[in-house]
């Protein structure tokens, strides 16, 4: 039974989860790198893993996230997060591990290390904060950036003539036979929300069997490399990146 | 394996690269992470066979650039970690290297130094010099380099690499060469389990409810805390000077001295004796710790001899630091090889005969 908690006479029915720092956020207001570090954060609560827990955050808008998770965590060269999570993983292999990467870190500069951690099956959580541009830089073209969009690098738009295509590097991911549990999530609504929570809980479930990698991509938003108000990049989210990335689950568990 | 007889330990016939490696594994290293390339893939191939026999962790990785920051990550979650590779792939490690060196973390790295520039030759060189000494990436910083000039060097100074490494809290260089890596000579291994683990209450190893969470970083966004670092470091550097280590060889009546540390020290050790045949009277003095560097010992050695010439595996590196040290008291001289040629002492002690004639000094 919880306790409940009262408030000048109001019952407390929502609080901020006890492994989350007393210091704000410094994103933007309506970015999603708030709500997954939050549902990433409750789990980590709700599980009771903190103790046995360490992330990695590598350069992006969230090469912070230690002054937010009150949890051990390293800090990553952009690109390096799966090579310092696997160092780590392999020093720890009884705690948990995982990395919080953006596009341009897990899909550009840091490809190689991608694929071959999620090769070798390294028995980490890989979140991808997918938001189709580079925020931290200020916007530029990242591997995600649709056809078309406007970023700071691609002021006509992006054409596959000159830059190539998006890449959907979790579908390509998802076909190694190191990754283990595979799924595109999102945090636009209450209802992605949820799942979202639902799939990192399951991640982390998987690392106590240590079959192989949990990838979580997140389509995110970006309102200010977006030039958009947060109403109107969820919307412009749904219309143009859900088309390009699909939500739901693309490589679930073989039952035995 | 070896041998114990009387309790004495044997010596066994070694390849400087694998008598690194066996030397590695007796010091406790919980992990290595590289990646092939010539001359010191019998390192990782080393690593590879005994770790898994031994508890040990060996990981191949994708690139040099995965392999240091598999050593950041580990070294930051508290592991005795390692890597090790050759010139172009020291290269590719620099931002990784950097990195290690601000967040303020022990591991050892090991440079089987190749003759460059670009992809070079897989022969013996010691054009990274500059490199190990000087920081080698971005930002101000240096590593520890001890520079072995034998195959028991190789063995010996893992341990003391390592040992340097955890007492300051900073990446250290053994900086040998192909030629080092590849000999066999005879080594009296170290003896396993003598270099106890320190505690490392900084590490990611979890965070216990009693104490505030761990973070190793090198991002310091305001620059009143980067400056900070900074000061950290270079009082760091400050105190590591007590851990000068140098060799002087023939040094006591001499009035002309060699500088030269690794390979080239070899080569100059003989070049000593042709000399000191012919009636020169030539010491020779190693530098064993190349950072930092045996600077107060070359300073005095200058105040005795009537000039010093340094030989190098490269087109003068270390030279520049030992003008710097001998200020201008006494001529300082070079002579060096490049691109994975090296010296014979025919061709130091000629320098030397062609000098001494030169400065007419030659009443020795
Ligand atoms: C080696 C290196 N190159 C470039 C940068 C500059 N840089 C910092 S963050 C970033 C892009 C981050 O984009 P992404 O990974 O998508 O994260 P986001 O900020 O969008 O969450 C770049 C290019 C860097 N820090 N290091
Ligand atoms: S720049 Fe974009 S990704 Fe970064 S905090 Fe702002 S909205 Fe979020
Ligand atoms: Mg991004």
């Amino acid at each position: 039974m919880q306790e409940t908690i009262q408030i000048n006479g109001y019952e407390l029915v929502y609080k901020k989860p006890s492994t989350l720092t007393e210091k704000p956020f410094h994103y933007c207001p309506g970015c999603g790198h708030s709500v997954v570090h939050r549902v990433l954060m409750e789990v980590i609560e709700e599980m009771g893993i903190q103790e046995r827990t360490i992330g990695v955050a590598p350069v992006g808008c969230s090469v912070f996230a230690y002054d937010y998770m009150d949890i051990d965590m390293q800090e990553a060269a952009h690109g390096r997060a799966t090579a310092v999570a696997t160092g780590i993983k392999r020093i720890h292999p009884d705690k948990f591990v995982f990395s919080y990467q953006g596009d341009g870190d897990l899909a550009a500069i840091g490809t190689a290390e991608t694929i071959h951690a999620v090769n070798r099956g390294e028995n980490i959580l890989m979140i991808f904060i997918n938001n189709a541009i580079y925020g931290m830089t200020g916007g530029q073209m990242a591997p995600t950036t649709l056809l078309e969009q406007v970023t700071s690098t691609t002021p006509y738009g992006r054409k596959h003539e000159a830059m190539g295509y998006p890449l959907k590097i979790t579908d390509l991911l998802a076909n190694l036979p190191g990754a283990y549990f595979v799924t595109r999530q999102a945090v636009h609504s209450v209802n992605a929300v949820r799942k979202l929570k639902k799939a990192i809980e399951k991640s982390f479930e998987y690392q106590k069997l240590n079959r192989g990698t949990s990838f979580i991509e997140v389509v995110s938003n970006c309102p200010s490399g977006w030039k958009m108000t947060p109403v109107e990049s969820n919307k412009w989210l749904e219309e143009n990146m859900f088309p390009m990335y699909p939500l739901g689950d693309i490589k679930l568990p073989k039952e035995k | 394996m070896e041998q114990k007889t009387n309790g004495k330990r044997e010596a066994r016939l070694m390849k400087g690269n694998e008598a690194l490696a066996e030397a590695a594994i007796r010091a406790d290293i919980d992990a290595y992470f590289g990646y092939p390339i010539t001359p010191q893939s019998e390192i990782l191939e080393y690593f590879t066979a005994e770790m898994p026999k031994r508890h040990g962790i060996v990981l191949q990785a994708e690139s040099e650039v995965a392999a240091i920051n598999m050593v950041y990550g580990a070294a930051g979650a508290g592991g005795r970690v390692m890597t090790s590779s050759s010139s172009p792939g020291i290269s590719l490690m620099q931002e990784g290297i950097s990195y290690i060196a601000s967040a303020q973390l022990p591991c050892l790295i090991v440079n089987v130094n190749r003759g460059g520039p670009g992809l070079g030759t897989i022969q013996p060189s010691q054009g990274d010099y500059f490199q190990a000494t000087k920081g080698g990436g971005h930002g101000d910083y240096h590593l520890i380099v001890l520079a072995p000039a034998s195959v028991q060097e190789m063995a010996d100074f893992v341990f003391d690499a390592i040992r340097l490494a955890e007492k300051y809290r900073t990446p250290a260089m053994i900086l040998a060469d192909g030629a080092l890596g590849q000999m066999m000579e005879k080594v009296v291994l170290p003896e396993e389990g003598s270099l106890p683990k320190p505690e490392k209450p900084w590490a990611t190893v979890g965070k216990p409810a009693y104490r505030k969470r761990n973070i190793i970083t090198s991002l310091f966004i305001e620059p009143e805390k980067m400056e900070g670092i900074n000061f950290q470091l270079q009082d760091k550097y400050t105190a590591m000077q007590e851990e000068v280590r140098y060799e002087e060889i023939a040094l006591d009546d001499a009035e002309i001295a060699l500088v030269a540390f690794g390979l080239s020290a070899r080569v100059c050790q003989k070049a000593v004796d042709i000399a000191r045949e012919k009636g020169i009277r030539v010491g020779l003095l190693r530098p064993i710790t190349l950072y930092p560097f045996p600077k107060k010992a070359i300073s005095s050695l200058a105040d005795k001899v009537n000039f010093l010439l340094v030989v190098e595996m490269n087109a003068g590196q270390m030279v520049e630091d030992v003008e710097l040290a001998v200020n201008g008291k006494k001529p300082v001289y070079f002579k060096g090889r490049m691109g994975g040629m090296i010296p014979t002492p025919e061709e130091v002690v000629d320098r030397l005969e062609s000098l001494i004639e030169k400065l007419s000094i030659s009443e020795v």
